[in-house]
């Protein structure tokens, strides 16, 4: 079944069209990644699923319901969790606080916006378990800012993850990260997404094809080639947009 | 007791007491910066529309404690409004418009005041018990002082408690450093810039209830506070509430100590502490660069 469709879609910034009728079908449970060379759109797709901003043309579909046009609020309160692709912690805040702040919206409208949130056991037995399983245990008190890149990296994955989200949206989570850390974010966020629908956006093309059920290729604002690692590698197709051929 | 201690301390008095009345405004001012980014060149106004208020609900009811809650809640279901309906619309397209609409905000708010007040200066008279001057260890202090005070700090704890306490001020200070990350949780930040902007503007207002009596309500009022909050916010570093309690506590200590001390210089000193920290600082005292 398919937990994300998209019909049709474009979007352009004041006359300069930047997505080409794109289509995208995200299995339920699939890893799915969308990559292509820089310009391609892909930041922009994210954008318009995530309610940023609104297409002229084109649907999407979430759960079977129509969410075109939805504020970014309204699509993370029906289930979609995103990361950013430039840092986006709450940098004065603890690496503890910051998770907390996806762990109170997840309970959100339970929750009386007045309360003391210290005293507020569950959240932070939730909160510590999120941070074990990023092993960010004993960078609890840390201000986010002073966390070394990688793990401030994580923290943003969890913090998308931590409202418990049924499609997780990641915008290229290892940009900047050294091979190290890239390594080490690719098993966390496999681990973290695990049995969930996850849209990814990457760069990195190790990331891709280690991490992705399936792959949408997206090329000066079209679809290119959808399909299983082994399939796109082996397109001649997503090759010559690569390698900066032309197609004749 | 010597005289110079006497002159020492309620100097001390007054400087505190006008530090709070700057902290009131420049809270609010740094606050709607700090999250929307939005430097309001109306604060002033609304401060100033306090104190008319304040004025008006005096003279209609003769009870100030009534104009102490009525007139800043009216402040701040204007500032609601105008967030709302003005600045909600050109959010889109920058900085530099919602700058704008701020200024021609405050001229509208000048405009109506003295359409309905004239320019004349408008006393506001305190209760009784507020007046005259309390005995404390041998000392006396005028009692309208001590209650600005206090009321600032009793104001500055409860913000206290919900910013750093209740998930309203993990949700606000999240939105101080993204406001999108904040959106993608889940939360309806516009709804949130609503509340902040109005319980600015209502900060605002108590500030200028608070100085009602002792400046006397006239349109130049805006202007005479409001700069100094701005400098205020420049000083402590656009954003940082903790820096904008300090620095209006240390301006109230400099203006009221300067008048006394070095009266030609006065006018200039917390310029020249802006310019020197500035200098060393260009963030602010509290201030990051980005």
């Amino acid at each position: 079944m398919n937990l994300l469709e998209i019909r049709g879609l474009y979007h352009d910034f004041s006359g300069l069209q930047v997505l080409f009728d794109v289509n995208l079908e995200v299995k339920e449970g699939e890893r799915h990644a969308i990559i292509g060379p820089n310009g391609a759109g892909k930041t922009t797709l994210f954008n318009v699923i995530t309610g940023s901003y609104r297409p002229p043309r084109g649907q999407i579909i979430f759960k079977g319901n129509d969410i075109t046009g939805c504020k970014p609020h309204q699509l993370a309160r029906l289930g979609i969790g995103r990361s950013f692709q430039i840092t986006s912690s709450f940098s004065k805040l603890t690496a503890f606080q910051n998770i907390r702040m996806g762990i109170l919206s997840k309970k959100g409208i339970r929750f009386n916006l007045v309360r003391n949130v210290d005293k507020m056991k569950e959240v932070t037995a939730e909160t510590d378990e999120m941070l074990r399983r990023i092993n960010l245990e004993t960078e609890r008190e840390i201000p986010a800012e002073l966390l070394s890149y990688g793990k401030h990296r994580s923290l943003e994955v969890a913090m998308a993850l931590s409202t418990e989200p049924e499609l997780v949206m990641l915008d290229e989570p290892t940009a900047g990260m050294s091979k190290e850390e890239t390594h080490y974010a690719i098993e966390l966020i496999r681990r973290l997404t695990e049995g969930r629908t996850m849209l990814i956006i990457e760069h990195d093309m190790d990331v891709v094809f280690s991490l992705a059920d399936r792959i949408t290729v997206l090329h000066l604002g079209r679809v290119l080639a959808t399909g299983s690692p082994q399939e796109i590698r082996e397109n001649q197709q997503v090759k010559d947009a690569y390698l900066g051929e032309t197609e004749d | 007791m010597e005289s110079d201690t006497v002159l020492y301390i309620s100097q001390a008095m007054h400087g505190l007491a006008y530090g709070m009345v700057l902290f009131l405004v420049s809270a609010g001012l740094t606050l709607i910066f700090g999250m929307m980014g939005i430097l309001n060149i109306a604060h002033a106004s609304f401060f100033m529309l306090g104190a008319y208020f304040c004025y008006q609900v005096l003279s209609m009811t003769g009870n100030f404690w009534v104009s102490l809650i009525v007139a800043p809640v009216i402040v701040g279901l204007l500032g609601v409004l105008c967030e709302r309906y003005l600045l909600r619309k050109l959010h889109a397209y920058g900085h530099v418009g919602e700058l704008l609409l701020t200024v021609g905000i405050g001229m509208v708010i000048l405009g109506s005041v003295k359409i309905f007040w004239g320019t004349e200066s408008l006393p506001v008279t305190v209760p009784q018990i507020l007046k005259g001057l309390v005995k404390l260890g041998g000392l006396e202090y005028p009692i309208y002082r001590l209650f600005i005070i206090a009321l600032a700090l009793v104001i500055l704890a409860i913000m206290g408690l919900i910013l750093y306490k209740t998930r309203l001020g993990m949700i606000v200070r999240g939105a101080v450093s993204d406001a999108e990350m904040v959106n993608a949780l889940g939360i309806n930040v516009p709804a949130v810039f609503m509340f902040v902007f109005g319980f600015g503007t209502w900060l605002a207002g108590v500030g200028g209830v608070a100085v009602a009596p002792i400046l006397t309500v006239y349109p130049g009022l805006s202007d005479q506070v409001g700069m100094d909050a701005f400098v205020v916010v420049v000083t402590a570093g656009f954003g940082s509430l903790k820096g904008a309690f300090i620095v209006s506590i240390i301006f109230g200590l400099l203006s009221s100590f300067g008048v006394q001390f070095v009266p030609k210089l006065a006018p200039v000193l917390m310029f020249g502490f802006m310019a020197i920290v500035l200098a060393l600082k260009p963030a602010g005292i509290f201030g990051e660069t980005e």
